[in-house]
């Protein structure tokens, strides 16, 4: 303290070393979030620079050209992204609501519960490459299925449900208990007070959960590039093309990243747009749908 | 809504229920019950689809795969010290970055020094940090941020080079770049938790601290990140379960050299980029070696992880 005689005194003093230490703290933390948000706007700039320069039509129409070659698009990649995000999108789906559902509203909070929860978070920190080592495990070692789409989807799926169980999980815990009471009263059984009353209810907060997972799905690189492989061709548009290996955007950036053929490299740049954009359109859209809430 | 079997005129008394509609709801219930294990089911057959893969190599290495720093797919000989200390150092690089920026933001971002408004816009920023995919951080890292830090760690080489990490001149990719990618990885994630956790203390402490006369920096530290302490470590834990799983980013960056070398100027590898960038081509025996190595992996996230969640789930209760 800065007072020297016997009486305290209480004012505060705007020069004093208390006033001057709270001043320094509060740039430090400033400053903090300053740097923090440097990255940021640095990926930004340097993805949009990059590929903003690079984006053309033929980007979405052509094959990505041969080493040392200009030219081309990222056409067979972009297919191949929605081919392996919607498989995994429709083995997550139906996996995490039901058990959103189940946690929320069959569940009673009891220890079953808890420890699906627990799990659900235990998933959710799983790395992205244990996943993918996994479904190569599963199918392609095993010969089940080999190199392909649907092996990429099942390690995406398996990234996608813990956002797709929490969110839908908090999403039917917002609607409030009177309507089921009142559905349950009107002579609704359990089923019909969740597929028609309690869902419908919860549809906005269980969208925006799943367009984020899908977003996030859709950039996921790691656990791909084992089992969906890569492929500079169109993907086969018959039913065994879900069997065969596909090129996905993520894959490529990574791949057109570390050849040193310039082409190649502003197509990775491209590639990196894409997905940014995806992301931040979604995370936009989820911020918006959040707040139009129907409770 | 229709529902099936109600009388048209009302003759006061109420239909008994269908039997066939009776099942269709316990099986509705049972659906989802079943979905709901199937969550604990995926975990379960993670841990075990990896273990049986590996399952040759733990035979063939045991515990030598532990002290052994060679990865020599040629004479399949494989040892993974040397990629576990690029796990750990990488991911505990990436820490030092972010613990104080992390919590250092948090702070600012939970109490009110601005308003509410540009908060949210804050708070909205970081999480974009969290969304952007780890590949274009890691393209990023290879154009724009490998330039930059080999400047840094020949600034670190020449002054501080009888430290050992900075013993050796910088290659360009290795262990410094990737850990400062690590580490804006990891901030969204430490950011939001230490928030969550100062956030949900309840407003008396404050109250209590300031009516003292306490300033608002002083409340912020004797009263407010005592109390929050374990929220916030579990934040920083969680951050370091997500480093030590990281992988593209570090693929891409930091050399995927796998001598050992105390250097973190030098190129290096971790667990996830050797398993990233050897899978597609492995076969036989280096397939289980790299199944092993996923299996530690696995192993120290869950670890990391697990406890993470116990610490965060502590704070929770004791103030809801």
């Amino acid at each position: 303290m800065t007072n020297s005689s016997n009486v305290i005194d209480l004012k505060r003093k705007p020069g004093g070393t208390r006033a001057i230490v709270g001043k320094i703290m509060t740039s430090l933390a400033t400053l903090c979030v300053l740097v923090t948000l440097v990255p940021l706007a640095a990926v930004m700039y340097f993805v949009l620079l990059q590929g903003f320069s690079r984006l053309r039509f033929d980007l979405f129409t052509e094959l990505p050209p041969p080493p040392g070659l200009e030219e081309g698009g990222l056409a067979n990649a972009i297919i191949g992204t929605l081919v392996v995000v919607g498989i995994a999108t429709a083995i997550a789906v139906p996996i995490g609501v039901l058990t959103a559902v189940y946690l929320s509203e069959f569940s009673n909070n009891g220890k079953t519960a808890l420890a699906i929860r627990f799990a659900t978070n235990v998933l959710s920190g799983v790395p992205s490459i244990i996943a993918g080592v996994f479904s190569y495990g599963l199918l392609v070692a095993t010969g089940i299925v080999g190199f392909s789409s649907v092996a990429g989807g099942v390690a995406l799926a398996v990234l996608m449900l813990p956002t797709i169980i929490r969110t839908s999980d908090e999403a039917l815990k917002i609607v409030p208990q009177d309507i089921r009471w009142a559905a349950l009263g009107v002579g609704a059984y359990n089923y019909q007070t969740v597929l028609k009353i309690v869902l419908p209810a919860a549809l906005p907060g269980i969208i925006t959960g799943v367009t984020l997972s899908i977003a996030r799905a859709a950039g996921e690189t790691a656990p791909l590039i084992f089992t969906t492989l890569y492929s500079n061709f169109w993907p086969n548009v018959s039913p065994q093309g879900l069997l065969e290996p596909i090129a996905t955007l993520s894959v490529l950036v990574y791949n057109f990243a570390i050849v040193p053929f310039e082409a190649q490299n502003e197509l990775a740049w491209a590639g990196s747009l894409i997905l940014v954009v995806l992301v931040l359109i979604t995370s936009i859209i989820a911020r918006l749908a959040t707040r139009k809430q129907v409770y | 809504m229709s529902v099936s079997g109600y009388p048209q005129q009302s003759t006061g008394v109420i239909e008994s229920r269908s039997s066939v509609e009776k099942n269709l709801d316990a099986g509705f219930r049972w659906l989802t019950y079943i979905f709901a294990l199937l969550i604990g089911l995926i975990l379960l057959s993670i841990a075990l689809v990896i273990a049986v893969a590996a399952w040759p190599a733990i035979v063939e290495y045991n515990f030598s795969f532990f002290n052994n720093s060679n990865w020599n797919p040629v004479t399949d000989e494989y040892g993974t010290i040397a990629v576990i200390y690029g796990t750990l150092m990488s991911s505990f690089i990436g820490l030092v970055i972010a613990i104080p920026l992390g919590i250092g933001a948090a702070i600012f971002l939970s109490e009110d020094f601005i308003p509410e408004n540009l908060r949210t816009v804050l708070v909205f920023l970081v999480e974009i940090l969290a969304a952007i995919p780890s590949v274009v951080y890691g393209l990023w890292g290879i154009f724009v941020l490998i330039p930059i830090s080999k400047t840094l760690g020949v600034w670190l080489f020449e002054n501080l080079g009888w430290i050992p990490i900075f013993s050796r001149p910088p290659a360009g990719p290795g262990m410094l770049p990737s850990g400062i990618v690590l580490s804006i990885m990891i901030l969204p994630i430490v950011i939001a938790i230490s928030r969550d956790s100062l956030a949900s203390l309840p407003p008396d402490l404050r109250q209590a601290s300031l009516g003292l006369g306490a300033t608002r920096w002083e409340t912020i530290f004797r009263v407010l990140i005592p109390a929050a302490i374990s929220g916030i470590v579990g934040g920083v834990m969680l951050g370091l379960g997500r480093a030590m799983g990281e992988t593209m980013a570090a693929t891409m960056i930091i050399g995927n050299s796998n001598r050992l070398s105390i250097s973190i100027l030098e190129p290096a590898n971790t667990i996830a980029s050797l398993i990233a960038n050897q899978f597609a081509e492995a076969s036989g025996l280096q397939v289980s070696a790299l199944m092993y190595a996923g299996l530690v992996l696995m192993f120290l996230t869950l670890i990391v992880n697990i406890f993470a969640e116990l610490i965060v789930n502590q704070i929770k209760a004791k103030y809801e």
